[in-house]
């Protein structure tokens, strides 16, 4: 026998525990020796995910669906694989911002904005609503049935049951006090709850036990293990079914959806930000939570289908409910101590879901949606109220007891109607509209406070409609009409098939469109609005989060001072005494600060304040509390003035840096050019010698081999001879020449030269070369010409170095060279014309660069060094002047250049 | 960092691994009314697939030492 006395005692006995459990958890908080500081405790809490929905729900859903239930599981799977991107950023963020619920990290995200925080907690409120109100079926369903022990009967439900003779509701009532005493004992500076947390990894203890226990009992115990059951199963073509997913386009995509709507959920239900964000002790909890987590779900899910298999063998169409088929079993084979244990364990899933959920739920409401209210009422005088802290406490306490009794009303008008899972998805759905804002915006600048606003509007408009208001309909509370003809008859519209999409099923279409509505906004209102400068700030400090560790105290974009009594005072109203002195004594033994020095605070300080209220209250409200004892000074113009200069020597100093490393680029450039040219230079000198060396060579050896050779030939040999040699003594000279001119220790021996005469010795130097080529020279000089100041030698060597130039360039066959000298002007101007092949515009700017050498695509190479001209210009720069080249390809080049009549006196002295 | 970040890819890479395994068209492969090992295919793929995946996980997570984070609990 089991009498509803005993179920009352045991339940009663096991809640003892927990609040046991929680006792010791914030005992061991408080004298800092935290039980709950480990991956193992972490991982366990974050199995709240497993609810009555896991508990029971995965069977029934295994019953009707097969394989689909797993996807609630596969997903977080996969989203915890993305822990190192998204979670580990969540987690880093919210620490240093002092998060402490969803609302709280999407409104601070978008620029502390209480609009959105208020929204988010608005959609997260009505999202959860019948994710509750699922809890309270589960316990109330397994209540009644254990109720009836030892007979077994379908449940009725009837909506004429009256409230007060309605189990459920008082089922609701004990959860409220439940979570009232769990969640709001205090009012903690962080938001964290150490017991509560304890409390639950035990939980989730006892329902994976509990489910473990009473699955091996049903597979191996009633029936003969895995292959019994499938082997059964098999047999029935009704069981066979959900051996597989329908062969349809619409199953793989339902199977798509679940995974990612419970991607999204393990990361955006408020109470998985709860346990994994906002209790989180240490960032590393996750290495190990990532894997031990899945696991937790894997085993939790091993035997939900043999369940489902027995269930369906042993009751068949006896019209039990598929949901209740882990407690109806060992009910049925008269199991005492299994029933027992299932009822605990269903309890266990299903309390540690509405205790963590309505305590987010209930932050939320607090500083999210009535503290923010309350404190632009200034008739309340809020701000000026002596302790605050049993103020948020009460409202926490009717957050938590509306939520449940909103529960329990849709529970009352709509969730008997459908199955623990689909009442769960509906949920899931909802909180996936957090998804955009908050998972874009933790990776992306750009999306703004508009953008988040628009899209979780619009996306949870189309839940609404789409899931929400049917789920109504379906109960009967509207029209039927609705769901069948659509709004007024509009077909286009009816929820279930939104612009006649139909392919989907209701979860599926609700998903599509929901998230398309949302990102679409999202991006679109991003896109097309500008960020205030709080946004930018805010967006900057959660997206490049690992860039800010250790300075966020002085990112703020507003800076103010106050005195330290008022921030003390407000302080105290919210945390009391102790808490504030204790926070404020942290403070300044971490930044040396001595509180007697001066009574005006730093803005680091009254940011530190801020975020020290933000635990409390949320960021949104603490800024406005912070605001109303701060003299804010929203940056004077010198600050700004200041701000700007900082950023303008930035961009200097670094256009400067820009400016030497182009510099430096172009140096090494020049240099790399001059190797090149040098090894250029050695190649063609050591193969100029060579040629002269060679035919010295073999001319020597022919005269030495053969003594008998004529004496005509000899002369003729010994002739060459003497001229090549004197080729090799030009090219050395000139090769020496060069390196003292470019190392300036070449002596100048500076007298009165006629330039006249210069010309003409030059010209009659190689005499010899323009009559080997034939070449006709004409001369155009004054009778006299004035004496200019230099060195006549070099200068000769400079007509020299022009003349053999013209005659190399020489048309070959009827080459004419003209040589001018005017002396009409201030300046002696000495031109030599060829009328050879003529000189590029691209080549006339090299051809006086050392070592350059004009290439002539037919003739190749020209013979010389290539150092004639750079010579030359050398020479007639000293002598003040400049040697230029004017040329038309094809029509000859004429050098030129002008030496001043009067030289300054002070010719450098070399 | 390094070794965080080596190991941040390598569980993005897992991810989509993952998102392979548990998707059409891999799915449909198994998606018979078979028992193989007392087990309906299905399910004893997506049970492997799953477990491979946390083993993996397990595997990567362990391939470094626990990085000291900063404790910002009071």
């Amino acid at each position: 026998m089991l009498a509803t006395e005993t179920v009352i005692f045991v339940s009663l006995c096991y809640i003892g525990v927990l609040f046991g459990i929680a006792y010791y958890g914030d005992k061991r908080a408080d004298i800092g020796r935290s039980i709950i500081s480990n991956p193992y405790i972490y991982a366990l809490s974050l199995a709240v995910y497993c609810t009555a929905w896991t508990f029971y729900g995965s069977v029934g859903r295994a019953a009707s669906a097969g394989p689909a239930f797993l996807t609630i599981y596969l997903g977080p799977t996969l989203m915890v694989t993305l822990g190192w991107l998204v979670l580990k950023k969540i987690v880093r963020i919210s620490k240093i911002h002092r998060i402490t619920s969803i609302a709280d990290f999407i409104g601070s995200r978008y620029g502390k904005s209480m609009t959105l925080g208020g929204v988010v907690t608005v959609i997260a409120v009505l999202g959860i609503i019948p994710y509750i109100s699922l809890q309270l079926k589960a316990i109330s369903s397994s209540f009644l049935l254990i109720h009836q022990y030892p007979s077994l009967k379908p449940l009725s439900y009837a909506r004429s049951i009256g409230v007060w003779s309605d189990t459920t509701f008082y089922v609701a009532l004990f959860l409220a006090v439940f979570a009232t005493l769990f969640g709001t004992r205090n009012l903690e500076a962080t938001e964290r709850h150490e017991g509560l947390v304890a409390a639950i990894a035990f939980e989730s203890i006892v329902k994976l036990v509990a489910f473990l226990a009473v699955g091996t009992f049903i597979t191996f115990f009633i029936y003969n293990g895995f292959t019994d059951l499938s082997q059964r199963a098999i047999a029935s073509p009704e069981l066979r079914l959900l051996m597989t997913l329908p062969k349809d386009a619409g199953a793989f995509s339902s199977w798509f959806a679940h995974i990612f709507l419970s991607m999204m959920a393990i990361v955006f239900l408020p109470r998985q930000f709860q346990v994994m964000v906002v209790e989180n002790v240490n960032e590393a909890h996750l290495n190990k939570a990532i894997w031990l987590f899945p696991l937790y779900l894997l085993a939790i899910n091993i035997f939900v289908l043999p369940v489902a298999f027995a269930g369906m063998l042993s009751f068949g169409s006896s019209g039990l409910d598929a949901d209740m088929f882990l407690l109806t079993l060992p009910m049925a084979n008269k199991q005492v101590f299994l029933t027992l244990l299932v009822f605990i364990g269903g309890m266990s899933a299903a309390t540690g879901m509405v205790i963590v959920e309505t305590v987010a739920l209930s932050t939320m409401i607090c500083n999210d949606l009535v503290m923010p209210v309350l404190l632009h009422m200034p008739s309340l005088k809020l701000s000026q109220r002596k302790d605050l802290s049993s103020i948020l406490l009460s409202i926490r306490r009717l957050g938590i007891i509306l939520v449940l009794l909103m529960g329990y009303a849709y529970f009352h008008y709509a969730g008997e109607y459908y199955t623990l899972v689909s009442i769960g998805l509906t949920s899931f759905a909802a909180v996936a509209q957090f998804a955009p804002a908050l998972l874009v915006g933790i990776f992306w600048k750009g999306g703004t406070r508009t953008g988040a606003l628009l899209g979780l509007v619009a996306g949870f408009s189309v839940w609404c409609y789409t899931l929400f208001l049917p789920s109504l309909a379906g109960a009967g509370l509207m029209p039927q009409d609705f769901l069948e003809h659509g709004p007024f008859g509009i077909a286009f519209l009816k929820p279930f098939e939104l612009f006649g999409l139909d392919v989907f099923d209701r979860i599926t279409h609700a998903v599509f469109w929901s998230m398309l509505a949302n990102l679409g906004c999202y991006v679109a209102g991003s896109l097309f609005s500008r960020p205030s400068a709080m946004e930018h700030t805010q967006a900057a400090m959660f997206v490049d989060v690992y860039q800010y560790v250790g300075r966020v105290h002085d990112s703020s974009v507003w800076r103010g001072t106050a005195y330290l009594p008022d921030l003390v005072s407000m302080l105290e109203r919210f945390l009391g005494r102790e808490r504030t002195e204790a926070a404020l004594d942290n403070y300044a033994m971490d930044y040396g600060i001595n509180w007697d020095q001066s009574l005006t605070r730093d803005p680091g300080l009254v940011n530190h304040i801020e975020k020290l209220l933000a635990g409390a209250i949320g960021s949104a409200s603490a800024r406005v509390m912070v605001a109303s004892v701060v003299k804010e000074e929203p940056l004077g113009i010198e600050e700004v003035m200041d701000i700007l200069n900082e950023t303008r020597q930035a961009i200097i100093y670094s256009r400067e840096l820009e400016r030497a490393s182009a510099e430096l680029r172009a140096a090494n450039q020049r240099l790399q050019e001059l190797d090149r040219l040098k090894d250029e230079f050695i190649s063609t000198v050591s193969h100029e010698l060579r040629t002269p060396l060679t035919a010295i060579r073999s001319l020597a050896e022919i005269l030495h081999d053969y003594p008998d050779t004529t004496p005509d030939r000899q002369r003729e040999f010994s002739s060459i001879i003497i001229r090549e040699t004197q080729r090799l003594t030009r090219l050395i000279t000139q090769v020496l020449d060069f390196q003292k001119l470019e190392s300036g220790r070449m002596r100048w021996a500076i007298t009165a030269v006629d330039l006249k005469d210069v010309v003409e010795d030059a010209v009659s130097a190689t005499g010899q070369l323009v009559a080997e080529k034939r070449i006709r020279m004409q001369m155009n000089l004054p009778d006299a010409s004035r004496p200019v100041e230099g060195d006549r030698d070099q200068l000769i060597q400079a007509m020299v170095n022009l003349i053999s130039n013209a005659v190399k360039f020489c048309d070959p066959e009827l080459g004419q060279i003209d040589i001018r000298l005017d002396d009409s002007a201030d300046r002696l101007t000495v031109s030599v014309s060829d009328n050879g092949i003529g000189i590029s515009e691209a080549d006339q700017k090299q051809i006086f660069n050392k070592f350059q050498q004009v290439m002539d695509p037919t003739r190749g190479r020209p013979p010389g060094t290539g150092l004639g001209l750079s010579i030359t210009r050398q020479i007639i720069r000293h002598h003040h002047g400049e040697l230029k080249v004017k040329s038309t390809p094809g029509k000859g080049a004429t050098f030129y250049f002008s030496l001043p009549l009067k030289p300054i006196a002070a010719m450098p002295a070399q | 960092m390094t070794r965080d970040k080596i190991n941040g890819r390598r569980l993005v890479g897992l991810f989509l691994l993952g998102m392979l395994l548990f998707n059409f068209p891999l799915l449909h492969l198994f998606n018979r009314p078979v028992v193989v090992l007392g087990i309906p295919v299905l399910y004893l793929y997506l049970f492997a697939a799953w477990s491979l995946i946390i083993f993996l996980i397990l595997t990567i997570s362990r391939s470094k030492p626990d990085t000291p984070f900063p404790d910002h609990s009071e």
